[in-house]
């Protein structure tokens, strides 16, 4: 009871004991091993941060990729605030982005359901801001225009967003996939009976989103991009004659979008024929 | 002043020290304990057989423990708003709350200052200060529970032989804290959060599990086939940084001399078995001394103990009371 017994007595009672400098040398070897292996470990953070896959879509008013990855305190206050849980946190594999929010826009966007940004309000630590500091830096092509005006509180006092900067640019990435452009409507869920992300509509309930599923369309010619986009001239639909005189139209992303990728999720065919490009700038009117 | 000092070096890594000096109280006492040898003998077997033994600050720590990691969880399924957030950063009915390891590695990495973690890491440095400085260990971190838990399978193999306890240099934590905290600053990532297993348990609670758990199921196969409860002993920098509140808490464990048999029943049960080494035959140099601010103040060697010679005491209260 009153001796402590060490581990290594026993192995070592046999042969010859180690003396005690040997003792405290294999110890601080040791000690050297774990600390190199632990430090080895966590630079493997760097692996899917430098590697070439696509940025993730980011919350609204998230700083620069770098300054996001170092000032979020990965405490996931943004993620309780969304009112359609479009926020979800990074895992092992997004490396040092583990806990660090983002959007996966097909699967639930950002519709800005909740009216103010409210991700922004909860973030604790400025990585999520209304107004950057003037030390960061802004990327070209990030910068709105002018503030976006939330096309849900159009009729209200103050109907534009706290928003400066795009989080990303909507983009027709299959034309040669979009129902618009070959003349068809669309009937029925946008995205099927199972899909399970949620949209506010203005006409059913302004406070409750509802799943999409629960929302049938029926459109002579698919237009869901531009009537689902939550922010007004973010989108439009050019309309023109094909060559057999039908009539056709073609979604056309305007400077007003802000990348909240509401029409990446409506887009009813599969794989979305419109999509956000994370972290994109704004290049200009397409000619 | 000298036992501050050595407190403090003993948690960054020194080993513990013989006394030089021993007061006349201790010398008494030990003189009086010693006096009849038979008796000595006789009573501290009959201790030994009226044992009764307790898991009273066990059980409360745990319930404590489960009770704050719940209040997160419930907060955000049941929308309760109490608790919101993770163990990194938080709002408390408002207010927030963010943990000093985190606000740090933040602040180093994006070299900004901060105002809200300002606020947030104060109010979290008062409420330890007030709580005990690493009581946030054993009494919120999550971690600390599984590793506890599994602690238990670590010490069955050990008993049957299977397995050693293999040490490391507790100054290896010390040498963690400034890697962590350098390459923070140099890479411009928390690096530290990748790894941290309260973050990733607290979020897994909370947001749902993922596939980081498989690190946390790495690191506690390593605590149960190589090294004793490795993670929090030699590695985790939030320990250490909590462990510098404790530093100026009041809320520590008393160790009295009188009622100690000096049996090491403490040490056996102990995360920090080093600020235990007080309770060595000869080391007390005054009848009642705190355990200093790597004790995590969890509480097992208050309960294993059989004489009572392990309290928990609030500085400067008990002369009020």
């Amino acid at each position: 009871m009153s001796t402590q017994s060490t581990p290594g007595d026993k192995k070592t009672a046999s042969r010859v004991p180690l003396d005690k400098a040997q003792k405290a040398r294999r110890r601080f070897l040791h000690s050297i091993g774990l600390t190199l292996g632990v430090v080895g470990i966590s630079l493997l953070g760097y692996i899917p941060v430098t590697s070439a896959r696509p940025p993730r879509l980011r919350p609204p008013g998230a700083l620069n990729e770098d300054d996001f990855l170092a000032s979020c305190i990965k405490c996931g206050q943004c993620v309780q605030v969304c009112p359609v849980q479009a926020i979800v946190l990074g895992d092992i594999d997004d490396g040092f982005g583990i806990g660090v929010p983002y959007i996966s826009a097909r699967d639930q966007a950002c519709d800005f359901s909740c009216d103010a940004v409210q991700c922004i309000l909860a973030c604790p630590t400025g990585a999520l801001t209304y107004v950057k500091p003037a030390s960061l830096e802004v990327s070209a092509g990030a910068p709105l225009a002018r503030p976006p005006v939330l096309k849900a509180k159009e009729n209200d006092p103050e109907p534009t967003l706290n928003l400066k900067e795009r989080i990303g640019v909507a983009r027709l990435a299959r034309p040669e996939a979009c129902l618009a452009l070959h003349g068809q409507g669309f009937k029925g869920p946008a995205r099927g009976p199972a899909f399970k992300g949620q949209m506010r509509y203005v006409d059913v309930d302004r406070w409750k989103p509802i799943p999409l599923r629960d929302h049938p369309y029926d459109r002579e010619l698919c237009d869901l991009c531009f009537t689902e986009c939550p922010i007004k001239d973010a989108i439009q639909m050019v309309s023109f004659l094909s060559k057999r005189g039908e009539r056709l139209a073609r979604p056309e992303v305007l400077e007003q979008c802000v990348g909240c990728g509401v029409c990446e999720m409506v887009c009813p065919v599969e794989p979305a024929a419109i999509v956000i490009d994370a972290r994109a700038p704004w290049q200009g009117e397409p000619v | 002043m000298s036992r501050f000092v050595d407190l403090l070096l003993g948690m960054l890594g020194a080993e513990p020290k013989k006394p030089t000096h021993v007061s006349e109280n201790v010398k008494q006492i030990m003189v009086r304990k010693y006096a009849n040898k038979d008796n000595y003998i006789k009573e501290k077997l009959h201790i030994r057989a009226h044992q009764n033994p307790s898991h009273k600050w066990r059980n409360r720590r745990w319930s404590v423990l489960i009770a704050v990691n719940m209040l997160f969880v419930v907060s955000f399924w049941l929308d309760i708003q109490i608790l919101e957030g993770a163990l990194t950063a938080s709002r408390f009915v408002g207010f927030h709350m963010v943990d000093l390891n985190s606000a740090l590695h933040v602040m180093l990495a994006h070299k900004h200052v901060i105002v809200n973690l300002f606020i947030g890491t104060f109010t979290v440095f008062l409420l330890w200060v007030l709580m005990g400085g690493r009581s946030f260990c054993s009494w919120v971190c999550p971690y600390h529970l599984v590793s506890e838990l599994t602690e238990k399978l670590h010490l069955k193999l050990v008993q049957k032989k299977l397995v050693t306890d293999h040490q490391f240099h507790r100054g290896t934590r010390t040498v963690f804290w400034l890697l962590f905290a350098l390459m923070s600053f140099a890479t411009g990532y928390t690096i530290f959060e990748t790894l941290s297993p309260t973050g990733i348990l607290s979020r897994a609670l909370i947001y749902g599990p993922g596939l980081a758990l498989g690190w946390v199921f790495l690191l506690l196969l390593f605590e149960v086939f190589w090294s004793r409860r490795a993670w929090c002993r030699y590695v985790c920098p939030i320990g250490l940084t909590y462990g510098a509140v404790g530093l100026i808490t009041p809320l520590q464990i008393t160790y009295r001399v009188e009622q100690c048999f000096h049996e090491g029943d403490c040490r056996k049960v102990c995360l920090v078995p080093h600020v235990l080494d007080v309770t060595i035959k000869g080391r007390a140099t005054e009848e009642s001394v705190g355990l200093g601010p790597d004790c995590t103040r969890c509480g097992l060697c208050v309960d294993v103990c059989p004489t009572g010679a392990l309290l928990y005491e609030v500085k400067g209260l008990s002369k009020l009371l």
